[in-house]
């Protein structure tokens, strides 16, 4: 052991020495009132209640951003007027595709001119029709580019309703703020409103889970896997000549 | 009371337990994850309506047709278009690139005028109206000093009513100096003009029912012609088990693709073209029906054939051994359809016209001309039929004037157009004969070769006005710019495509509205024309250039707006009997002093010089553009990096070659003809002739874009113009070189 070791042990001690000295008397005080793991009780409670306040109740708050719809649009009137429900105004090109938020196009056929006084035709007619501008509508369904999803399949093939997926929109007669995850940028309606995930109808999320959980169910739960298979089922009853592709699991059957 | 440390360790475990026990773990580790699909780097295409649309590919003169997607308004994709009778919904990668040409940054925007030097990039935006009456006062200048000869144009093209407005245009105000550029069509118009007596018509070749091709340099795989019907044939041939033979001193993917290669001295294909007629006819391999009976002159060409041209003397000058010449003309001759073609590499030069007439002889010697399977004579389209101009006393007078290049007068009377003679005079006149240029869907200024003289003519011109939709070197050396749509958002009719051998005219048109504030050329035209006024305006009847394109096609609209192109699928060839000219004659052989050994000078330099003792040859390839339209970041990415690295471009030599100079691969060397000298690197390279010097061609731009300019060098800079001693056109495809290390 060499000189200066020596005089860094010495230092140690000496450190100790003064602790020892300095702790103040009301600490042992403490110990006899409330028992040794009574404090340290109260901030393990603290630090849960605080976490669990911040994840259920603020961490939702600052994770989504509100914003409003360009047009106040209203489902319910609109489905009075035409006469081919939801596929009037959102239908299937002849393609076959999904032509998804109607454009200006289908709008104008209507409303070139205002017809009657609700400020929300002026804002259409005014601000985008008669400027050639779509209306950048937010769409609380959109799904990122990796998701491939054929709403002919389900709509058409499978005779889904809209609202199975979509909810009672058509009956909305205001549109709910959009609100706009500020890390992923969708919608929150993906994720579904609860921050628990939880849901109570089939439309309250349109996360993996829920076509997953949907499609086990339609192939009667006999298949355990999230079933493509029930894709291809449905295929060979609309096509029964076709050949039916081999039962696969493969990711890129809905992710491209 | 007081935190101590268990106290602060509790809370945070009570944190944590509490955070595992909300969502925010969860939700955050889900969000991360799907923030990651929406970097602003990865490409998402937009969602919308799937349509297509029917055009025609204006990137080459292959005529393609094209079928372009778009999701809404936008155009996403270029395919080609199935059922087109070129390339059959193929599409090569030029074609498929086309959209950088709309959404690239090399396009000029608005119509420019030059503030700084040429060529220094400083330009002052104007309105269209103040560009056309520019123009408009700078040409009412020329003509009232009596100087409206000295308006000039050189334009890519000279088919079609976009060109045939800028010659009308030329005609009423007083000039005749209207110029296409060189490509192997000038000097197939000079072998039916010569041998078989038709006027501007162009050369169709039937490969899709020929038996035999034999290839004189031709970049048959590699851009030549129409290039996406070139590899349709390619399949086809290795099919049906037709045989392809290549002539070329370089192991092309043209010659790697076929049959049998034959390396060649440089330009000496015409020799060997006339060492395998002298065997044909020593041998009586010729087509004894067709010569007898349908041509002239063929007893004196037989006599100059048989006696100069004797293999031994073709293998002296081609190097090719005289068994190889035998085998060579047997087989052709042997073959029930054979075709012979030439015109090296792409066909963008016009060759030595000696070569062309001795491969044209050849088709007839096997009676492949206008026959299944042959070259056929391809007749101009007289659809324009627009009413005659009147003109007043000055255009009278400008009209009567000789062109500045000579052709078509004493000297040149068998050619329409002389670009490289045409650059010549200026760069060495006092003072330019043209006061005010126009170019046209050309790029001259990077294209034409021997660069210094273009840039030495450029400089001498007054005003150059560039109708470029790209910022190209030639519109970067102009005055003026006024900026042409795209191909993807203009009308024009495309009519024929070089090599088809039947008539077709396809439509390109717009598939996107214009992106920027430019003008169809076509429009410009007239709108000049109006604001000149008098005679000038009264030739442009039309409202508009998409008005008078309806007007002129008539009753083949309706058809080019279906389908996308009018083809007269049912063509024939008028056959042997039923020639154009009443003595029956299909090939004239009575050229026959052009084919004397004398008029073969190779690439107009003396051989064996000691001071150059290499042979230059530039090579095209289908990844590079060597035309007006400049490679799009797509295509020069495909490029080996024994073509480019970097900013560097590499020649081809010989390993021989390179151990005679003490080159190692990839060597630094300055390559240096009697025309310049550039710093490249060396690629050893066992396919190429030993003292050959192979460098590519669509490289070295200036303009463009970043992805373009400052890669590689031009290889116009090191090949000089040589005039041919039969046509004058540019016959010159390679130059005399030495190499040294930089």
């Amino acid at each position: 052991m060499g000189q200066s070791e020596d005089k860094v042990q010495e230092m140690a001690e000496e450190t100790l020495d003064s602790r020892e000295e300095d702790l103040p008397h009301e600490t042992d005080k403490n110990k006899q009132e409330n028992g040794p793991s009574g404090p340290i009780l109260l901030f393990f409670i603290a630090g849960l209640i605080i976490s669990l306040l911040i994840g259920w109740v603020i961490f939702p708050k600052l994770l989504y951003s509100q914003k409003k719809q360009p047009i106040d649009f209203n489902h319910a009137f609109h489905m009075q007027e035409v006469d081919n429900g939801c596929e009037s105004c959102h239908f299937f090109r002849d393609d076959g595709s999904f032509a998804g938020v109607p454009k200006n196009e289908q709008c104008i056929s209507c409303h070139e001119e205002v017809l009657g006084e609700s400020p929300n035709e002026t804002i259409l007619v005014e601000e985008y029709i008669s400027k050639d501008r779509e209306v950048p509508w937010l769409i609380y369904s959109k799904q990122p580019d990796c998701v491939f999803f054929s709403h002919a399949a389900h709509v058409k093939m499978a005779d889904m309703e809209c609202s199975t997926c979509h909810g009672p929109v058509g009956e909305s007669t205001h549109l709910k703020d959009y609100e706009e995850n500020r890390i992923s940028g969708y919608s929150r309606d993906i994720w579904g409103n609860a921050i628990s995930g939880l849901k109570k109808h089939s439309w309250d999320r349109m996360k993996m889970d829920d076509c997953a959980a949907c499609h086990k169910e339609a192939a009667g739960g006999k298949t355990t896997e999230r079933s493509p298979q029930l894709f291809f089922d449905l295929l060979s009853k609309v096509f029964p000549n076709a050949a039916t592709p081999q039962k696969t699991e493969a990711c890129f059957v809905c992710h491209k | 009371m007081k935190i101590d440390r268990r106290s602060f360790l509790s809370f945070v475990i009570g944190g944590a337990a509490g955070t595992t026990l909300s969502p925010l773990p969860w939700k955050l580790m889900d969000d991360a994850a799907i923030w990651t699909q929406t970097w602003p780097w990865t490409p998402v295409p937009e969602d919308g309506a799937v349509t297509h649309v029917k055009s025609t590919c204006t990137l080459c003169p292959g005529g393609c047709g094209i079928s372009v997607r778009l999701i809404d308004d936008r155009p996403v994709k270029i395919e080609g278009l199935e059922g087109h009778p070129i390339n059959k919904g193929g599409l090569c990668m030029l074609g498929l690139s086309g959209l950088q040409f709309l959404y690239g940054p090399s396009r000029v925007r608005c119509p420019m005028k030059r503030v700084g030097k040429r060529g220094e990039g400083k330009w002052e935006k104007i309105s269209w109206e103040d560009a056309i009456a520019l123009v408009a006062q700078t040409l009412d200048g020329l003509r009232s000093t009596n100087e409206s000869h000295a308006l000039s144009c050189i334009s890519g093209s000279d088919y079609g009513t976009v060109p045939a407005l800028f010659r009308r245009f030329f005609d009423v105000y007083g000039s005749v100096n209207f110029i296409r550029m060189p490509s192997i069509d000038d000097s197939y118009e000079l072998v039916f003009k010569l041998m078989q007596g038709m006027m501007e018509a162009s050369a169709g070749f039937d490969m899709e029912n020929t038996d035999f091709v034999l290839s004189f340099g031709s970049g048959l795989f590699e851009g030549w012609g129409s290039p996406v019907r070139m590899f349709g044939a390619n399949s086809l041939w290795k099919k049906t088990g037709v045989k392809v033979v290549q002539i070329e001193p370089r192991l092309s993917n043209t010659a790697a693709l076929s049959d049998r290669w034959i390396p060649i001295n440089p330009g000496t294909e015409a020799v060997l073209a006339l060492g395998l007629a002298h065997v044909i006819i020593q041998n009586s391999l010729y087509n004894n029906d067709f010569i007898h009976n349908y041509t002239y002159g063929f007893e004196n060409w037989k006599r100059v054939v048989v006696n100069e041209y004797s293999p031994e003397n073709v293998e002296k000058i081609t190097g090719i051994p005289q068994n190889v010449i035998y085998s060579l003309a047997k087989d052709f001759t042997g073959a029930k359809k054979p075709l012979a073609i030439c015109g090296k590499g792409q066909g963008v030069h016009p060759g030595s016209a000696s070569e062309f007439m001795a491969v044209h002889a050849l088709n007839a010697l096997a009676g492949s001309i206008d026959s299944e399977g042959g070259v056929w004579a391809v007749e101009k389209q007289n659809y324009i039929q627009w009413p005659d101009v009147g003109k007043d006393s000055i255009a009278e007078a400008g009209v009567r004037k000789d062109r500045v290049d000579g052709a078509g007068a004493e000297n040149y009377p068998y050619v329409r157009y002389l670009p490289s003679r045409f650059i010549e005079i200026i760069q060495s006149a006092k003072e330019s004969p043209v006061k005010v240029l126009f170019v046209h869907g050309a790029n001259p200024y990077y294209s034409l070769p021997d660069s210094s003289s273009v840039r030495n003519a450029f400089e001498k011109i007054p005003f150059i006005v560039s109708f470029s939709p790209y910022m190209d070197e030639t519109a970067l050396h102009s005055d003026l710019i006024l900026p042409d749509h795209v191909y993807l958002e203009r009308y024009e009719e495309v009519l024929r495509a070089r090599s088809f051998h039947r008539p077709i005219i396809g439509l390109s048109r717009p598939v996107i509205k214009p992106q920027f504030a430019t003008k169809h050329s076509g429009d410009v035209i007239i709108s000049l024309a109006r604001k000149m006024g008098g005679y000038i305006s009264h030739a442009f009847p039309w409202e508009s250039y998409e008005q008078c394109l309806q007007e002129t096609m008539g009753d083949k609209w309706a058809a080019l707006q279906e389908n996308g192109f009018w083809a007269d699928e049912t063509f024939k060839p008028s056959g042997w009997k039923n020639t154009v000219k009443a003595q029956m004659v299909k090939c004239d052989f009575s050229y026959n002093e052009l084919f004397s050994l004398p008029h073969f000078c190779i690439m107009g330099i003396k051989r064996e010089d000691p001071i150059y003792p290499l042979s230059l040859i530039p090579y095209d390839s289908t990844r590079l553009s060597s035309g007006f339209i400049g490679s799009p970041p797509f295509v020069i990415k495909t490029l080996e990096d024994t073509v480019l690295k970097g900013k560097d471009m590499f020649i081809e030599i010989h390993p021989d070659t390179a151990e005679t100079y003490g080159l190692a691969e990839g060597r630094r060397v300055i390559l240096k003809t009697p025309k310049g000298e550039l710093t490249v690197r060396v690629h050893l390279f066992e396919g190429i002739l030993p003292n050959v010097v192979a460098v590519p061609r669509g490289l070295g731009h200036t303009g463009y874009d970043i992805y373009l300019a400052g890669k590689g060098a031009n290889a116009n800079e090191l090949i000089g113009a040589f005039e041919d001693p039969v046509s004058g056109h540019d016959g010159a495809w390679g130059i005399a070189a030495q190499l040294r290390k930089a």
